[in-house]
């Protein structure tokens, strides 16, 4: 019970619920998104026995809480209606490859408990495992839950409720997508965040630039440009290649610059990786604040390319400052604002 | 260069052992992940692959189930085991059978003697992920010792062995020792790759093959302490990785610097040299200029 105890803690302010039937892959999902667990290790877990909590802090800090499948929300010794009240949103995992009628009933009920405890509660419906699914039949489940999804509220007299659904699997970065969709609706900065990249991205040449929490590849923000999959897929991908290469070389470089006998400070470096590719598109990646970084795709399109990069190095650095006072301004409010919610 | 630049390699071992899903993963940019769509080999499958420019490698994948093991063996046998140049035999770890898969290695090794005296000969105890960490080594040790043995008897002396797998850069590891035992000017690249590093004042240069990335040499010896031991093969699967993603920009990959420090650059159409400098403070003109100049000895 000491875990559901640290929801109330004000540093971790956005929480999300994760929740679902037993062997729906809720530990799975946790394991691959925060400790880079490859997804075929998942198939060893052990079934969860208690809650657990996954702590993140980017922008925002930022938990996850996993409950046990098996677990009767409604039984009187949980203390469910506080967990519902402290956390933003409610992530329910159903499993499209087994028979899913339990799991929208169950999901209904959880869904107007909550609603009624906590009215602004987000709802997501992770429709997971769908890496076995043919084209079709993935279209086919998912429009046969979502209409079954709204009958079930429907008859609980909850049309009104909002429920986002996607479709997702550990095996590719959906499941990384969908989560970045449902952490953006828990940031409050997130209008300033797009409008500050739709400025960076105008005045630099860049196509897409996506703002990434280096641990979990999850994105922050992006601009308002539609997403890709695929070109997100490069920038997460090029976030791995960056920190792989950079901590293969890291300790090396301590090591000889303290053998020169100068007591040199190492100044923290930020990190930065600048790649040219065989048809002049550059893919760009700058360390922010506080575990963020930037990753830019830049196109030329014949305009010289070591101009292009002056460019663009110097907008980021106006990025990074508006961030840092971004961040500066949110601590001060949430300061304010934590003995008013504890009142 | 000499006319004989056509290499003969014989992939060889069990059915089910993994021969096939290497060979995709090393030449045809498989991920670990994708191989498992591939079906039984029948007889034997060529695939010729430039590697450098000027040499070429002829890749027997050799099916392994009994019927067509049979054949090589018998019907084929001259035809399979002419002109070998390397002969790469696959153990699966897991296999019931070992004495029957150490029975099937003796016949080829029997075969080579006759045909191909001058064969190198490598083995490889591939799906190590199956087995247990804390006994890989001393199965490796013992299998290694045993077919130590065996191959001595057939006039093989010096068996190289590697314990692999697709999942991780062991792979990689073993296939960059294999095909750089092949390539005849490595001296040459190591001379050259020597100054160059003291000319950059780098801490280490590495040679690329730039199709399949593996490693042809490096400035430095692998057994540095200061280094990660594994790192060549951890920066051959992260650029193959990374590679494989710059495909969705419809796109090859050209230059890539972290810092100012880490310099990965193509050298030739057929090299990549990987670049780690002592300090980071160089100015970065200067170092890809020096990369440029340096082209010329390297083709």
């Amino acid at each position: 019970m000491n875990d559901i105890n640290a929801t109330d803690n004000p540093d971790s302010k956005a929480m999300i619920l994760l929740l679902g039937l037993r062997r729906g892959g809720k530990s799975s999902i946790c394991k691959v998104l925060f400790h880079n667990m490859q997804p075929l290790d998942t198939l060893y877990l052990e079934s969860t026995s208690n809650p657990t909590v996954e702590h993140f802090s980017t922008l925002i800090d930022l938990a996850v809480m996993e409950l046990p499948g098996q677990l009767n929300y409604f039984e009187p010794t949980y203390d469910s209606e506080r967990l519902f009240r402290s956390v933003g949103g409610l992530v329910y995992v159903i499993d499209s490859q087994d028979e899913y009628m339990n799991a929208i009933t169950n999901l209904a009920m959880i869904i107007e408990y909550a609603y009624k405890v906590n009215p602004l509660i987000n709802i997501e419906v992770l429709i997971h495992k769908v890496d076995g699914l043919s084209e079709d039949f993935k279209v086919d489940a998912q429009r046969d839950i979502m209409q079954r999804t709204g009958e079930e509220l429907l008859e609980l007299g909850l049309d009104g409720v909002q429920v986002s659904f996607y479709l997702t699997s550990i095996f590719d970065h959906s499941i990384y997508e969908a989560f970045s969709r449902i952490v953006q609706k828990l940031i409050p900065e997130l209008s300033f965040l797009e409008n500050m990249l739709d400025n960076l991205i105008q005045h630099s040449q860049i196509e897409k630039a996506f703002l990434f929490d280096i641990n979990s590849k999850i994105y922050v923000s992006t601009d308002s440009n539609p997403v890709d999959i695929q070109m997100y897929e490069i920038c997460a991908e090029f976030v791995d290649v960056t920190i792989d290469l950079f901590d293969l070389y890291k300790d090396t470089q301590r090591n000889r610059k303290d053998s020169d006998g100068k007591a040199v400070q190492i100044r923290p470096r930020e990190l930065k990786n600048v790649s040219h590719l065989g048809n002049g598109v550059i893919i760009y990646l700058r360390q922010m604040i506080r575990g963020l970084a930037l990753v830019a795709v830049i196109r030329p399109n014949g305009a010289d390319t070591e101009s292009c990069l002056t460019v663009a190095d110097y907008n980021v650095d106006i990025f990074k400052k508006g961030l840092e006072d971004i961040w500066a301004n949110a601590r001060v409010t949430s300061r304010q604002e934590s003995p008013i919610g504890s009142s | 260069m000499s006319s004989n630049n056509r290499k003969k390699l014989l992939l060889m071992g069990r059915s089910g052992s993994g021969k096939s899903s290497m060979r995709s993963i090393i030449f045809s940019n498989y991920s670990a992940f994708d191989t498992r769509r591939l079906g039984a080999t029948i007889d034997v499958e060529h695939s010729h692959r430039r590697f450098l420019g000027n040499m070429t490698l002829n890749l027997w994948d050799c099916g392994g189930q009994d019927v067509f093991m049979e054949n090589y063996f018998t019907k084929q046998k001259d035809h399979i085991f002419q002109m070998v140049q390397v002969l790469i035999h696959v153990f699966d770890v897991e296999s019931q059978e070992v004495i029957k898969d150490i029975e099937i290695f003796t016949r080829a090794l029997k075969q080579l003697k006759n045909y191909s005296p001058d064969a190198k000969i490598f083995v490889l105890l591939h799906k190590m992920d199956l087995v247990q960490i804390d006994k890989r080594e001393e199965l490796f040790h013992l299998m290694m010792k045993k077919l130590q043995e065996t191959s001595a008897e057939y006039g093989f002396p010096n068996l190289v062995g590697f314990p692999t797998s697709i999942w991780d850069e062991s792979l990689y590891k073993a296939w960059s020792s294999i095909v750089c035992s092949l390539i005849p000017n490595m001296a040459i690249h190591q001379a050259n790759l020597k100054k160059l590093k003291s000319v950059m004042n780098a801490c280490e240069i590495i040679l690329f093959e730039r199709s399949t990335f593996l490693v042809i040499c490096s400035s430095n010896s692998s057994h540095d302490e200061a280094l990660d031991p594994k790192r060549f093969e951890k920066i051959s699967n992260i650029m193959k990785n990374f590679k494989q993603s710059c495909t969705k920009l419809k796109s090859g990959f050209k230059t890539l610097v972290i810092n100012d420090n880490i310099y990965v650059s193509e050298l030739s159409s057929n090299m990549v040299c990987f670049v780690s400098l002592n300090n980071s403070d160089e100015c970065q003109q200067m170092v890809l200029e020096n990369i440029t100049k340096a082209k010329e000895f390297f083709q």
